[in-house]
């Protein structure tokens, strides 16, 4: 299996709810993917079961040939939706913590990038604006240097200028051969960014392909496609 | 000079068109050395993958070259520059054109605008 993710009928229930319902997926390497669809589309919950977060209740999915576990934790960065660090912690205990858990961290990326945000070595979380502890998380998790980045809504809840320079940093800092999904609905800001997007609608795939196919068949922008087919 | 891509063609194509118009206009000099394609995606936020193949288009169509070892340069055959800057002139025109005709103008108003405007212009 050449695919760095690949999933055959992958389907999760909670209750009679399908959140994901026999989804197939092949995603290569090298390639930057948006995860798109409206609220309640499956999109987290996809990325939570990559994560071995969740686990399916039909199918199969395997990272790099192995099924989401330890080992897959080793090659996948993951930027959850919410935080999960503590507010009274500083920028060097988180730094120590990403560098006990992950031996793919490069320390010096992580403050190179923070220093170049203004953010010292002492600052405290507790101190950071909303945008600002995002900016770090990102940071974070960019400075891994892994195989696969899964970034579950990296630009919601930030100001335009903060956007830009979140897609700034996750282009200039995946890996070469890395991927990197990332789950969004503000398509218009990222799309020119993506490779392939997937288009998920009900726990199911609605739409595949790459950006510039769809727009050549179309003759519209990926966020006026989706507008278009996810219209209420 | 800003990259300016619209949203609805595809971003490949409209790359291409930007990397001549900067090649024709000197910010990539003949024979200059291009910048890296992570910086230029930077630069033009977009895919690195996607700025790969437009430059590989340029590649092939002569106006750049890879050297294995030292990285891509632009090309220093001024011909070559000279006809991709017609082909772009020609572009600009055929708009330009689209555009009084749309507004209703007939080719002969059309020159006499242009040449007053031209007049106008270079006082």
């Amino acid at each position: 299996m050449n695919n760095l993710l690949e999933c055959r009928n992958l389907s999760k229930s909670f209750g009679s709810v399908k959140a994901l319902n026999k989804v197939n997926l092949s995603i290569g390497q090298g390639r930057i993917v948006g995860l798109l669809g409206p609220n309640a589309s499956g999109k987290s919950t996809f990325i939570k079961i990559c994560n071995d977060l969740l686990t399916p209740t039909g199918g199969e999915i395997r990272i790099a040939g192995k099924k989401p576990g330890i080992e897959t934790k080793k090659i996948v960065s993951y930027l959850p939706e919410r935080s999960y660090l503590n507010d009274w912690m500083k920028v060097s205990d988180i730094i120590a913590f990403f560098q006990d858990f992950y031996s793919d961290f490069n320390r010096d990326k992580a403050y190179d990038m923070l220093k170049s945000l203004g953010i010292g070595k002492k600052d405290r979380l507790k101190t950071m604006s909303k945008g600002t502890k995002e900016k770090v998380q990102l940071i974070l998790v960019m400075s891994r240097e892994a195989q696969l980045y899964l970034l579950d809504e990296p630009i919601g809840g930030v100001d335009p200028a903060a956007r830009d320079y979140i897609l700034d940093t996750i282009i200039s800092n995946y890996s070469e051969n890395a991927t990197v999904i990332l789950s969004t609905h503000l398509i218009a800001d990222i799309e020119k960014i993506l490779d392939d997007v997937i288009f998920l609608r009900e726990g199911q795939v609605a739409l595949t392909g790459t950006v510039d196919q769809i727009r050549e068949e179309s003759g519209k922008s990926v966020d006026s496609l989706f507008r278009e087919v996810f219209k209420c | 000079m800003s990259w300016e891509l619209k949203s609805d063609r595809p971003i490949y194509t409209q790359l291409i068109e930007q990397l001549e118009l900067r090649i024709c206009s000197g910010i990539y000099p003949p024979g200059s050395r291009m910048p890296s394609v992570r910086d230029l995606a930077r630069e033009a936020s977009v895919n690195p993958n996607t700025m790969q193949r437009a430059l590989t288009r340029l590649e092939e169509d002569g106006l750049l070259h890879t050297s294995r070892t030292s990285g891509r340069f632009v090309t220093e055959d001024i011909n070559l520059i000279n006809q991709t800057r017609n082909k772009l002139a020609q572009e600009q025109v055929r708009i330009f054109l689209k555009g009084m005709s749309d507004l209703g103008f007939e080719n002969s108003e059309i020159l006499s605008i242009l040449t007053d405007t031209v007049k106008e212009w270079s006082i």
